[in-house]
């Protein structure tokens, strides 16, 4: 089956680089057949590389272990669907998954893509083809998946016990899928610069795609987050690790993206930063799959080091110089049809709702970067942490945590003083009143009051538009509450979707203050014997060790170790926390021991537990407990923010005759108001 | 003051702060990164070296680690080739951490004026890890 895969990789790199030359040669700009030759490229590619991914998939269900990467991510005991997921664990078979979902992704865009934007697609085929081309080159001359080993091991090595996890099956693929579709909107973009169509259409075509790519990447990251604390035991989510900043910058230019849209879809402003964004955003997708696999930047993620990275360093500048060139050349083009009219307007706030996330993002790289750019400048390496990024991002997210509640609400062009009155006199006052609540119950820690009392003010903004928005539905329809709710969202599914996930926004701001409250305590305890803890919400909780037992399971040895949870004298049950090693089928064993923590959550906090071995084979047990306050809130609202990502892109909730009935809406609810 | 002026200025003063608290950031926060080597050159050149946070990234010498279960200290020495440092650390080390093979870890902490490393942070971080390669059948 190698000689399958491998063979489809060859046949995927000509195909590629055919349609490619063909689409930049311009040739099909009055040859119809040429036009459907590019397009039809785009097809063959995805074929081709289905093909190879399937054969992959075959050697890994068969065991063939002689194919150097099956036999170093899968043994014969594996589970199933680790065999599955095992496809995008390492190195080699995530670059093929990268080119496999390009290759489909730029075939069903080419499919989709109205007739509308047809003089676009070609041009869109040649520049995906093009990235495609780049993970072929790279599996071909570099790492490739198919190649064996010079023996047939017995048994593979096995998934590394730390991926194997639920969270850990999803979260690369989604990561990834989020990475991929950005390439489509940049190959628009590209398209409309080649094309010289530069109005807003070809940002119309990409919305959806923009839309898809951020909900994907939002999924990735939260559920690496999860991954982090439930498997690596260090009690937290977020490190500020160089590969989940890797994540995160994306996330960042492509949010600030969706914002400056509106702006130039409503008022034809920031044409230039669109493209700058976007182009941006699909360097930085690039770079954070560069910065996981290939362990440039020393993380305790990364893979080790191998000559893939000057690939993609080499891809990264050529395609950052390309893109950037081809934006000046066309600079002029780009005139604004607009003016910035006043400070305070809608424009205004997503600008700088812009350059906040834009300046986070920088920081972010910036810090990433440190260690290289301070040894290329000064000659000694130095490293920031996250109390580096803290300290730039928490005043920086609270700027745009403001920007969450004005926004939305602002009038365009210019507020006058009955908007500003009308839009924030009881949002501003309901966030002032929780502040004061929270001061007088005694909290006196800066940034948490002023995360949770902006958080209070952007929730007022949005339950203050549900309110009316149901409000005005009822009286021109007469519907029920519940009915006028739906249709209210069902109706306009890019703004109530959007409220949606700035509420999951803010949830999420108001949990992460919750790990400024945590606990941490380390204990050896003999059987019987316990310790206590004081939640920061004043109970207590008493942690008694039972004992540690060890048996076999499945593909592991492990030795489990159970602790009695009372909570102010009341038993909130038993918890248990193991250290598994992982064996072949051979019972011999693979990898280091791992460690499974134990946690119960609620809404309140999570009892977070680690057993961290034993002394000297006894049942006299190392624990360290954490309480982690609002951790939960953090997966709550990253669903929340995922569904609202889905309501605004639902198919049919778009489109511009769809803006126009919004519009047309909230002028309706506006009028409504004012009769209230 | 046009309103492009005045919004002009709103984004010198966010990119400018952005910038402030980077600098700032950097100055405060930031931790040399340093092999053994480099290390003992740093401490030999300026005794007030020694006290100063630093991170060190090297290998752990096989067979140095000495586990203390009851007072959770782990002593164990580490090597980049030439220069050999011990480092002594009260706390859980990652799974990651054996003494099985030379692993690479990176202790974060302070070199004491006794010569001893004084960890607060241990990562380890495995080659083979993620990138698993696998090995003949023993004959």
């Amino acid at each position: 089956m190698t000689l399958l895969g491998q063979f489809s990789l060859w046949v995927a790199l000509l195909i590629g680089v055919f349609g490619a030359v063909l689409s930049f040669s311009g040739k099909w700009q009055d040859r119809p057949d040429l036009e459907r030759t590019v397009i039809r490229s785009s097809y063959a590619l995805a074929a081709a590389l289905l093909v190879a991914s399937l054969s992959l998939w075959k050697g890994l269900f068969s065991h063939d272990f002689n194919i150097e990467y099956v036999a170093a991510y899968t043994s014969r005991n594996l589970p199933t669907y680790y065999i599955v997921s095992a496809f995008w664990a390492g190195q080699k078979g995530s670059l093929l998954f990268w080119a496999v979902v390009l290759a489909c992704f730029s075939a069903v865009a080419q499919w989709i893509t109205s007739r509308r934007y047809a003089d676009l697609l070609p041009y869109v085929a040649g520049v995906t083809n093009i990235v495609v081309v780049f993970f072929v080159t790279v599996m071909l001359f570099a790492a490739n998946p198919f190649a064996r080993l010079a023996f047939i091991p017995e048994d593979g090595r096995g998934l590394n016990p730390q991926l194997q996890n639920i969270g850990m099956v999803m979260h690369p693929p989604m990561l990834y899928l989020g990475y991929i579709s950005v390439t489509i909107p940049f190959a628009f973009a590209i398209a409309a610069l080649l094309r010289r169509r530069l109005d807003s259409g070809w940002i119309v075509a990409i919305r959806k795609w923009t839309l898809v790519s951020w909900v994907f990447l939002s999924i990735g990251i939260v559920l690496g987050m999860w991954w982090a604390y439930v498997e690596l035991g260090w009690g937290g989510y977020w490190a500020w690790d160089p590969v989940e900043n890797a994540s995160f910058l994306p996330w960042l230019t492509m949010t600030a993206f969706l914002h400056s849209v509106m702006i130039q879809e409503k008022r034809g402003m920031l044409k230039r930063w669109n493209l700058s964004l976007i182009v941006a955003t699909f360097l930085l997708s690039i770079f954070g799959t560069f910065i996981t696999r290939s362990g440039v930047i020393a993380s305790v993620h990364s893979f080790t080091q191998s000559n893939v990275g000057y690939f993609f360093l080499g891809f990264l500048l050529v395609a950052g110089v390309l893109s950037f060139t081809m934006l000046y050349t066309r600079w002029d083009e780009l005139e604004p049809d607009a003016k910035l009219e006043s400070m305070l307007s809608r424009e205004a706030a997503f600008l700088f709702n812009n350059l906040a996330l834009v300046g986070i993002a920088f920081s972010v790289l910036w810090g990433t970067l440190f260690p290289i750019l301070s040894e290329a400048v000064r000659g000694s390496k130095i490293t920031v942490g996250p109390p580096f990024f803290n300290r730039v991002n928490v005043p920086l997210g609270l700027f745009l945590l403001a920007l969450t509640g004005i926004g939305p609400l602002i009038a365009w062009r210019k507020a006058t003083a009955r908007n500003l009155q009308r839009q924030f006199v009881l949002p501003v006052s309901f966030g002032l009143v929780v502040t004061l609540a929270l001061v007088i119950d005694g909290m006196r820690d800066l940034y948490p009051i002023m995360t949770i009392g902006l958080g209070a003010f952007v929730l007022g903004t949005v339950v203050q538009e549900f309110y009316r928005g149901i409000r005005a539905r009822r009286r021109m329809h007469g519907e029920s509450i519940p009915g006028a709710f739906f249709n209210l969202i069902a109706r306009n599914r890019r703004r109530y979707g959007g409220y949606i996930v700035h509420v999951g926004i803010l949830l999420m701001f108001i949990a992460f203050t919750g790990m400024a409250f945590r606990v941490d305590q380390e204990a050896t305890l003999k059987p019987g014997e316990s310790i206590e803890m004081r939640s920061p919400y004043g109970g207590t909780y008493k942690l008694t060790h039972l004992g540690v037992s060890q048996y076999n399971a499945l593909n592991r040895v492990v030795s489990a170790a159970t602790v009695q949870v009372d909570y102010n004298g009341k038993s909130l049950g038993v918890m248990k926390s193991e250290k598994r090693q992982h064996v072949d089928s051979f019972g011999r064993p693979t990898f280091e021991p791992s460690t499974e923590v134990g946690i119960r959550s609620d809404l309140k906090e999570d009892l977070y537990i680690v057993y961290a071995g034993s002394v000297n084979g006894t049942e006299e047990a190392v624990y360290r407990f954490t309480i982690n306050p609002l951790v939960w809130w953090v997966w709550f609202a990253g669903m929340v923010l995922v569904v609202g990502g889905i309501l605004t892109m639902w198919p049919g909730g778009g489109g511009i005759a769809e803006t126009r009935r919004t519009q047309a809406g909230y002028e309706a609810t506006l009028v409504g108001a004012e009769n209230a | 003051m046009k309103p492009g002026h005045k919004f002009l200025f709103g984004a010198v003063l966010i990119v400018g702060s952005v910038g402030l608290l980077m600098f700032q950031g950097v100055k405060e926060t930031g931790v040399y990164f340093l092999t053994p080597t480099e290390l003992a050159s740093k401490a030999s050149a300026d005794p007030t070296f020694h006290n100063v946070g630093v991170k060190m990234g090297a290998r752990v010498v096989p067979g140095s680690v000495v586990r203390d279960a009851a007072t959770q200290t782990v002593d164990f020495k580490v090597t980049d080739g030439t220069q050999v440092y011990p480092v002594t650390y009260r706390g859980l080390v990652p799974d990651t951490f054996t003494d099985a093979s030379d692993i690479e870890v990176v202790v974060e902490g302070r070199l004491g004026a006794d010569g001893v490393f004084h960890a607060t942070d241990v990562l380890a971080k495995c080659g083979s890890r993620y990138e698993a390669t696998p090995e003949a059948p023993a004959a």
